[in-house]
């Protein structure tokens, strides 16, 4: 197929990946991407949204004010069937509300996740990440690099800052993994989510008489002051835990799979104690694997003119980001994984009032495991071939779904 | 050089204090930007220049008049 055939086809949304080469975006996208910033594609119910996939064109549209993601707007780009047929039943979450509602709602948040909070974090994810490995360790080999360490590492983090008391994270754990890890069927992943919902729900009932110093006890003190209702402070902490644990278990577990694959990258993190070139290679892990792979969704709100096309208000938009983070205009060599390139303006969190909200821990996370991992485990390798690895490739988020290790 | 933020757009990302803290912090109680310097000396200028085009928000601008 030439290359403006694949314009002119408006090719099937979200696409599939090279099994040859996983961590790069699908070939398809990649081909679009060459010929324009903006593209058709076609989407599950027919229709044929705007698919954004250069850098410069993705940043204008995430900030810009005419962009929503109000999904109950007619022309909207859903997910899925299940997504419309459950659309009357979704509530106002960070994720649908534009303006001065969402910023409402996400301010509750913010306040958890600031630069200085997760500074103050760093010695509990650095004491969780020792404890993980010595108990991976102890055990037997080959293990499991996703269920000893990239699965509970966020999801303990996650229970911190929420604050959700020792004695019941080991159901609050397994739930998360069962409802947000992306293998379980839809009725297990259903159920878990109703009994996390429920647990949050009481959690914030709970902490209105006895708040403590952590995320939930926020939420509680706006419900007590009749801003939120305990429904909606439990779906709120529940927002927090579906957009922060796979995320982050997939970034920790495929970049592991991207160092081993790239031995001489790896050594720079295995020879080094300097947080400033872990930060460096942490921003280029998540430029070159930029995991959310279905599009940020959103419709236009009134006449967009960009990149020499139009939007028409009542279009829909999809922002793909992993195209968007390979973009030649922008980066000097992005098809090549290069740890000690600096990579600023990377957009694997998003860009504009959306823009991750748990971007900082994300990183204090990711820096502390890459940082630690190799260092603690100089022969760490992995314990099947590479072609042998299942990778995640209908999930929200890339990643593996299991990674067996051995040293 | 002179800086000033908008809160109003600020989404307390909190890019701008991992960029340049001599320059930037955010409020405790909900992530916001706090200025610290509104006149940065020319050394942080870089990072600054930074924050500026990694603020999601477009809440930072940086600005030199003088002649
Ligand atoms: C490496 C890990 C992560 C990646 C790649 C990631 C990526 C993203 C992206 C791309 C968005 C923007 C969505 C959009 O504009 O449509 C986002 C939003 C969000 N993220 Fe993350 N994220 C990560 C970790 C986390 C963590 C650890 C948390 C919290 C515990 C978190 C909480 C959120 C929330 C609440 C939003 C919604 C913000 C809003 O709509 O205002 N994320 N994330
Ligand atoms: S980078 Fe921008 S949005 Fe983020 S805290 Fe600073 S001013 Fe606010």
């Amino acid at each position: 197929m030439t290359a403006p055939d694949v314009r002119a086809a408006a090719p099937d949304y979200p696409a599939k990946r090279d099994a040859a080469c996983p961590f790069a975006p699908p070939p398809v996208l990649r081909a679009l991407a060459e010929e324009a910033p903006l593209s058709r594609v076609t989407i599950w119910d027919g229709s044929t949204p705007w698919l954004v996939t250069g850098h410069e064109s993705q940043r204008a549209l995430l900030g810009d004010e005419r962009v929503s993601v109000d999904e109950h707007r007619a022309g909207f780009p859903l997910f899925s069937q299940a997504m419309r047929d459950t659309l009357e039943h979704r509530p106002a979450m960070v994720f649908n509300l534009d303006g001065a509602e969402h910023r409402r709602l996400r301010k509750i948040l913010t306040r958890a996740f600031t630069a200085k909070r997760v500074q103050a974090l760093r010695p509990a994810i650095q004491r969780i990440t020792d404890e993980l490995i010595d108990a991976m360790l102890a055990g037997p080999k080959p293990a499991d690099l996703v269920t000893s360490l990239a699965v509970p590492l966020p999801s303990l983090m996650i229970c911190e800052l929420l604050g959700v008391p020792y004695e019941d994270r080991d159901f609050f754990q397994e739930r998360s993994a069962v409802g947000v890890g992306g293998t379980a069927s839809a009725e297990e992943s259903g159920a878990s989510m109703q009994a996390l919902t429920e647990y949050l729900i009481g959690l914030v009932r709970s902490k209105k008489e006895t708040p403590g110093d952590d995320v939930l006890s926020d939420i509680a003190e706006r419900v007590t002051a009749g801003e939120l209702s305990e429904v909606e402070g439990g779906l709120l902490g529940l927002q927090a835990l579906v957009a922060g644990h796979e995320t982050s278990a997939n970034m920790i577990a495929l970049g592991t799979v991207a160092l081993l694959r790239h031995p001489e990258q790896l050594a720079l993190l295995r020879d080094t104690d300097d947080p400033a070139v872990v930060a460096t290679a942490t921003e280029e892990l998540l430029r070159y694997l930029t995991i959310p792979q279905v599009g940020q969704r959103r419709i236009a709100t009134a006449d967009i003119e960009i990149a020499g096309e139009v939007i028409r208000e009542g279009e829909g938009i999809i922002i793909d980001l992993p195209t968007g983070n390979r973009d030649p205009d922008v980066f000097d060599a992005p098809e090549a994984l290069d740890l000690r390139s600096p990579q600023g303006r990377h957009q694997a969190f998003g860009f504009g009032p959306h823009q991750c909200v748990g971007q900082q821990l994300a990183r204090a996370e990711l820096q502390i495991v890459y940082g630690t991992l190799f260092r603690r485990i100089p022969t760490l390798t992995p314990a099947v071939e590479f072609d042998e690895i299942e990778f995640k490739h209908d999930a929200l988020a890339f990643g593996v779904h299991a990674l067996p290790v051995t040293w | 050089m002179n800086v000033t933020v908008d809160r109003e757009r600020c989404c307390g990302a909190g890019n701008c204090v991992v960029l340049a803290p001599e320059v930037f912090d955010q409020r405790d109680e909900d992530g916001t930007v706090v200025l610290l310097d509104p006149t940065p000396p020319e050394a942080l200028a870089g990072s600054v220049g930074e924050a500026v085009d990694q603020c999601p928000g477009r809440a930072i601008e940086a600005y030199d008049i003088r002649p």
